[in-house]
């Protein structure tokens, strides 16, 4: 394994909650991993199952997906809808041969800018170790992965 | 409506062993409805089969496409050029669609990605429920709209049996005694008489122990038409 | 050591098969049934040794079908093995298996044989067996074959309403019935249903209730059911309190009242816990005890013809039971 790798993690973040922390994060300068690149969404009950297969088929090595805290989901179940996807996914993910822990979802408040940043860090952390994913596109020869 | 559910991903791999390129048909009728092959769910199988195949060396190419219904010749027959390209079709249709394809396309290659279930309604969200096996001789009108031949496991006319227990099924706890509910309804609507009489055995000849069913209408058909079913 | 033979009365009704159960309960007397269960082999020897543990304490003995859907040796073919050794047959039919054409076959095949009576029985679902893929018939339900049999029988006729060369099959029709099954409202209807269908006996559930199957009686007899059939109750020696409680927890139709599950825990009381023997023969005995007290206690229910034992895979409790229930010796009756 290189040591040049350097994972790519989409992060699907819903508007209310999960975006704003990450822009608290920002704000706050509580450093996340540039991997993560940041998608806003209106709610995480927004993302459909091929949207997490898609982003894995484009050689995404993690997905994360940062909600609300349950029981506070601005659409009201949004957020629990988009656990069963999610954990849908992984079992998808299992078949496919992608190991499930690539997607994770979280849960977090418009106030938690460090949990976010820390969280954020994690994931890149779990998929770093795992390795480049199986699916990114091939390096020509002599570049790095 | 036509109730069915996705194959698992490893069997529909084992049935495109060979293949270079598919494509995923999905259906816009029954199956979009049910949730199993509509253009969602065929772009999701159509996408899990590409990175599954990828992952394992040998990518597979899945096209994603959709038509109205595949059990009618008119939006089957569209396919016709744009199928030439494919080694196979997968089909997420129903059995019907499955079929209507292969009749249509005999020299390509049909494969079924769904199970169809039953005739049924969704009772809740992301919950189907059989409703009727199609016996060709509806008695609804005798058993208050629940049906003892689709609904009873033990298709009694005569029910309940000694197994119905606090309004389930001897079978499965999530399962209701049809003649739990006959009974209840024939209460509320003043139908209990009904109920002792004895119905005769059925003439199981019109279901699909006759043999494969058809129907033909003759206020649709011009005289002299072939009813070979050619588009 | 039999009784001596007994002439049925001048008012006894024509008899419709001739059975030995039939003359019992067409005498008046109060009738025993046993159940024997066919073996999961061909081996014709653990029928007879089964034999000798009932003969001579009942008056017939069902001998059940495929029970919960596991596979046997066929309930006609054991009934067969039955007849040379002077144990009368009461066969059992499912409808889970046999569509109306195996059935008729079957009969026309088993009257052939001599055999009487037959229970007639929608079956327990295949799920529940060794073979739960298997297609279930279910072409007709229990209700419509005891009015196909009874047809057939006083009409001679077939289902499709063919005639019967030389007459239909004398059978002495029964059914089955569930007291306490749910919905319990609705039972007394059914059992009727039955009688009206062509049903000359019944063979009820386990009862543990008297208190309760009483009740059920009164609404069976008020609805004129109790004088058009002959209803023997079902009865079952515990074996132990685990078997108490699961009849009590996990059969439909069954309800155990907690008194006798106390008794029953009690038996033991006083044997050490490493005596498994000892507590083993002390349920037993009670159980047995229960069981001979409610015989006796259902003797007392207007409409009860007698009682049907059911000593599951137990088949030595049978004896001791009869003979304790003052039921022995059990009576001869002559043909009329």
């Amino acid at each position: 394994m290189s040591a040049t790798f350097e994972p790519e993690v989409v992060a699907f973040c819903c508007r209310h909650c999960a975006y704003a922390a990450a822009d608290l994060a920002g704000s706050a300068r509580q450093a996340y991993p540039t991997a993560v690149k940041v998608i806003e969404l209106p709610c995480t009950g927004r993302i459909d199952i091929i949207n997490l297969l898609h982003a894995f088929e484009n050689g995404a090595d993690g997905v994360l997906i940062a909600g609300c805290l349950e029981g506070k989901c601005h659409y009201l179940k949004g957020n629990l809808h988009a656990k069963q996807r999610v954990r849908h996914v992984q079992k998808l993910m299992d078949d496919i041969g992608l190991e499930h822990e690539r997607a994770r979802m979280i849960n977090i408040s418009a106030a938690m800018g460090v949990q976010f940043a820390q969280l954020a860090g994690e994931h890149v952390e779990t998929v770093r170790k795992l390795g480049p994913s199986p699916l990114r596109p091939k390096p020509r020869s002599g570049e790095a992965a | 409506m036509i109730v069915a559910e996705q194959k698992n991903l490893q069997e529909i791999r084992r049935m495109l062993q060979g293949r270079k390129k598919v494509l995923a048909l999905g259906c816009g009728t029954c199956v979009t409805v049910c949730l199993a092959g509509g253009r969602q769910e065929t772009a999701a199988l159509a996408s899990s089969l590409r990175m599954a195949s990828r992952i394992d060396g040998e990518p597979l190419a899945v096209d994603e496409s959709i038509v109205q219904r595949q059990c009618e010749w008119e939006y089957v027959d569209s396919l016709a050029q744009q199928l030439e390209e494919y080694d196979a079709v997968l089909s997420l249709g129903c059995g019907v669609g499955v079929q209507t394809l292969a009749e249509r396309f005999p020299n390509k290659r049909i494969f079924p990605a769904l199970n169809t279930k039953f005739m049924g309604m969704p009772t809740s969200h992301g919950v189907w429920e059989e409703r009727c096996i199609g016996c060709g001789n509806c008695i609804l009108d005798k058993t208050g709209g629940v049906c003892p031949v689709s609904r009873c496991a033990k298709q009694l006319f005569n029910g309940p049996c000694g197994g119905s227990e606090d309004g389930h099924c001897e079978v499965s706890k999530g399962t209701s005694c049809a003649w739990h509910n006959i009974w209840q309804r024939a209460e509320a609507l003043g139908m209990v008489d009904a109920l002792m009489e004895i119905t005769p055995p059925k003439d199981w000849s019109t279901s699909r122990d006759g043999g494969p069913r058809r129907i033909v209408r003759d206020d649709l058909r011009l005289p002299g038409e072939d009813t070979e079913g050619k588009a | 050591m039999s009784a001596p033979a007994e002439a049925l009365p001048a008012s006894a009704p024509r008899l419709k098969s001739g059975s030995n159960l039939e003359r019992v309960l067409a005498a008046g007397q109060f009738a025993v049934t046993a159940e024997l269960g066919p073996p999961r082999s061909w081996d014709a020897e653990s029928i007879r040794r089964k034999i000798t543990l009932l003969k001579g304490y009942c008056d017939a003995a069902n001998v059940t079908d495929n029970q919960t859907a596991v596979v046997r040796m066929s309930s006609i073919a054991t009934a067969l093995l039955m007849q040379p050794e002077g144990l009368e047959p009461i066969i059992q039919m499912t409808c889970r298996d046999r569509n109306r054409i195996a059935m008729q076959s079957d009969l026309l095949g088993a009257a052939a044989h001599g055999i009487r009576n037959l229970l007639c029985l929608s079956g327990d679902h295949q799920s529940f067996g060794d073979h739960p893929g298997a297609k279930n018939v279910h072409d007709i339900d229990s209700i419509q074959m005891l009015a196909m049999v009874r047809a057939m029988r006083d009409e001679g006729k077939l289902q499709s309403g063919s005639e019967i060369k030389g007459g239909g099959p004398p059978l002495y029709i029964g059914a089955a019935a569930s007291p306490f099954a749910h919905p319990t409202s609705m039972r007394p209807y059914r059992l009727r249903k039955k009688v009206l269908a062509g049903a000359d006996f019944i063979q009820t559930q386990l009862v543990y209730d008297v208190a309760a199957f009483r009740e059920y009686m009164k609404k069976v007899v008020d609805l004129g059911a109790a004088e058009q059939t002959r209803i023997l109750a079902g009865v079952g020696p515990l074996k132990s309190p685990g078997m108490a409680r699961h009849l009590r927890d996990n059969v439909p139709g069954v309800t155990v009242p907690d008194a006798l599950v106390k008794r029953m825990e009690a038996a033991a009381r006083g044997i050490d816990e490493s005596d498994k023997e000892g507590r083993r023969n002390a349920w037993a005995a009670e159980g047995q005890k229960i069981c001979v007290e409610l015989i006796q206690q259902l003797r007392e229910v207007p409409g009860v013809a007698g009682v049907h034992i059911m000593a599951i895979e137990w088949e030595q409790a049978v004896r001791p039971i009869v003979e304790a229930a003052g039921l022995l010796p059990r009576p001869v009756v002559d043909g009329a």
